[in-house]
């Protein structure tokens, strides 16, 4: 006799059923997985911008104060910001990313350590950044 | 697997993408060139963002300066190229909506990375001066 078909296993979530249907969890990797991409992106639009800095250096003082002047406003600051936690997060995840291709740290307990430790360091390495720039006149 | 592989297929290293781990090796050596350069680029950035016109051209054309600028342009726009196609590659999956994202990421690498290497070299070689 042949047993009834087992159950298949379901995904674990957070919402079932409805059009706010999660079929996963949230945890600390999953927002690092995302996150080192979406920082990637930042420092895609980062690079440009830096890229757009080297031109208008070449480009004379004029377009150098102008560009200068953009970089420098409210809005400016706040896109470094965001940059500054763009380089330090995609920095120390992507050293984590490297110890893995060894094939070390993949450990459940290991690579949530060293998930919250990259944003951990992220976040204390931009304020000690900013603090800096403050002290030195940057900001 | 990899008693299922003859031993030439082993020795020339080549999987399905029939040109071996090469591209996947070189975007995590660009990650290891990069640890250096960007925090060197950090503390720049600090110094440059209170500087005017004339010492940002100076310290740009110092060569030391001048040397790493150019290498952390080409490595980066390198590895940024690398990171978009994969993300690319990942999540589109129309072949013309692919095709043109992945032609756009290269173009705009290579525009972007070329115009900041021409203008890191005027400036060093002293044509903003």
């Amino acid at each position: 006799m042949i047993d009834a078909p087992r159950p298949r296993p379901l995904s674990p979530h957070l919402v079932s059923g409805g059009p706010l249907a999660l079929h996963w969890r949230w945890h600390l990797t999953m927002f690092t997985s995302i996150a080192h991409r979406a920082s990637g992106v930042a420092l895609y639009i980062g690079a440009l911008i830096l890229a757009g800095w080297a031109v208008a250096l070449a480009s004379g003082q004029e377009a150098y104060d102008e560009y200068r002047a953009l970089l420098t406003s409210p809005l400016g600051k706040v896109v470094f910001f965001g940059l500054t936690l763009s380089v330090f997060f995609h920095l120390a995840n992507g050293i984590r990313h490297l110890v893995w291709d060894t094939g070390k740290g993949l450990d459940v307990k290991t690579a949530n350590a060293t998930g919250a430790a990259a944003i951990a360091f992220a976040i204390a390495a931009t304020l000690a950044i900013w603090a800096i720039a403050f002290m030195t006149g940057a900001v | 697997m990899s008693d299922y592989r003859t031993p030439l297929s082993r020795a020339r290293g080549l999987g399905s993408a029939k040109h071996g781990a090469s591209h996947w090796i070189a975007e995590r050596l660009s990650a290891v060139a990069l640890v250096p350069l960007v925090l060197w680029a950090v503390f720049g950035a600090i110094r440059l963002a209170a500087s005017d016109y004339q010492t940002a051209l100076h310290w740009v054309a110092t060569p030391l300066n001048a040397v790493l600028l150019v290498l952390l342009t080409a490595i980066a726009f390198w590895h940024m190229h690398a990171g978009l196609r994969v993300i690319v590659e990942d999540y589109i999956h129309k072949l013309s909506t692919k095709s043109v994202l992945l032609i756009a990421n290269l173009f705009v690498c290579v525009l972007a990375g070329a115009l900041a290497t021409f203008s890191i070299l005027k400036v060093a070689l002293g044509g903003a001066f």
